[in-house]
């Protein structure tokens, strides 16, 4: 399978990269590891005139402390998030999610802002990063905003993020020993997760959930729950609420809305143990 | 559109440089336009690995990767291994092992797994399963696929 034609540019900096957005438009799109775009050209569900490869822009590969976040840059690869001592010391949960991204080859290649831009409900990071509160810094002609996770994910393969804006930078909370778990549920081990919940707890608790919608979101019925005082069983039980998960050959919405009833409680056990 | 782009690659130590297209594969790079056919094209679709080969030492699915992406890269395929006619310590233990049945995953997991044992020397059986799971056996030989990667982390050091 070969994908379209399209004309290839290198941008050496994020400047370049957005001044060639802004030249191309609707036509151009980004490629960073290319582990989600470059599969969806080659089946040419996806037609880009002009890709910008942004997978040297060295500048956006960076894990900083940065007082009270870490910084992540956009162009990390999940191979670095998973060898990463500051990850280790200070959110472990990112660490350990990433090094859960389909395989090790997927992993020295893909990038966590391509996966956040990509804003697959079935990709890992993405919920993880709604379950964080992080933040996402986006940069574009005009200079920069930063956009809180929960706004971002607006619909299936749908961000908060316009044609002539680059994700520069994830800022994620600290979270130095916080209760975590990822539940994972798959057929073979490099495979999407057919449903994910994870929690993590570090005196609230946040519950998020991989493929239970056009787009990654929290439990909130459930967070409330345990808010409010239910046991991880009881507040399990209401996973499936504001759901709206969708039928293919792994699944049907009904086996969907039972495994993430299943996977929420396992998760919400596992992160207080 | 379209047009061609200038990339140079060292391919197992050899120095190319050619125009390619941009939409042209890293895979079909190596097997069309470099000449070697040891790399396979499996699924197509990045799941199965048999066309994984390492770009600056890391193992990467070469299907899902443009030959522009690799420019300036060194690319090490499976014929880039052996020292002449003494083999790679990975291809040796795959060899003794037995570790292949109809062998077109062989290439795809040999490369694999001499970028696993570069990253983790020393695996457990645990890791070896893995660290390989983006490498399928369309003839479920794992088992003894598995006992290589051991045995030539025992040998390689």
């Amino acid at each position: 399978m070969i994908p379209a034609p399209f004309d290839y540019l290198r941008a050496g900096s994020a400047d370049e990269a957005i001044a060639a957005l802004a030249e191309h438009g609707d036509d151009a799109k980004l490629l960073a590891g290319g582990m989600s775009l470059l599969p969806l050209m080659k089946l040419r569900l996806a037609t880009p005139s002009v890709l910008v490869d942004v997978g040297r822009v060295h500048e956006l590969s960076y894990i900083r402390d940065a007082g009270d976040h870490l910084a992540v840059g956009a162009l990390t690869r999940h191979r670095d998030l998973e060898i990463s001592d500051v990850l280790a010391a200070q959110c472990e949960p990112l660490r350990t999610v990433a090094s859960e991204v389909g395989d090790n080859q997927v992993r020295h290649r893909g990038t966590i802002g391509g996966s956040v831009s990509h804003g697959d409900p079935a990709s890992d990071l993405p919920a993880l990063l709604l379950a964080l509160d992080a933040t996402f810094v986006v940069q574009g002609p005009d200079g920069e905003r930063t956009v809180p996770a929960a706004d971002f994910f607006r619909g299936f393969l749908e961000t908060a993020l316009e044609p002539d804006e680059l994700l520069t930078e994830i800022r994620v909370p600290k979270s130095p020993g916080a209760g975590f778990s990822y539940q994972k549920f798959q057929r073979r081990a490099q495979d999407w997760a057919i449903v994910g919940a994870m929690a993590v707890r570090d005196g609230d608790t946040r519950v998020a959930l991989v493929n239970m919608a056009t787009t990654p979101l929290r439990a909130v019925a459930v967070e409330e729950a345990i808010a409010g005082g239910a046991s991880a069983t009881e507040a399990a039980e209401r996973a499936a609420e504001g759901t709206e998960p969708s039928g293919d050959i792994n699944a049907t919405p009904e086996y969907r809305e039972h495994l993430v009833r299943v996977l929420v409680r396992r998760a919400l056990e596992a992160a207080s143990a | 559109m379209g047009g061609s782009v200038r990339i140079a690659t060292t391919v197992n130590g050899q120095a190319h440089e050619h125009d390619v297209e941009p939409r042209l594969l890293l895979v079909q790079y190596l097997r069309e336009v470099v000449g070697l056919t040891g790399t396979k094209i499996g699924c197509d679709t990045s799941s199965c690995g048999a066309c994984t080969v390492l770009v600056d030492g890391e193992s990467v699915k070469s299907c899902t990767m443009l030959a522009a992406q690799a420019d300036g890269s060194e690319i090490t395929t499976i014929e880039g291994l052996a020292q002449g006619d003494e083999l790679h310590p990975v291809q040796a233990a795959f060899h003794d092992q037995h570790a292949l049945q109809c062998g077109f995953c062989t290439a795809g997991m040999v490369m694999a797994t001499v970028s696993l044992l570069d990253e983790i020397p020393r695996p457990t059986e645990r890791d070896v399963r893995l660290g390989l799971e983006g490498n399928l056996c369309r003839c479920t030989g794992y088992h003894n696929i598995v006992q290589a990667v051991l045995a030539a982390a025992g040998t390689s050091r």
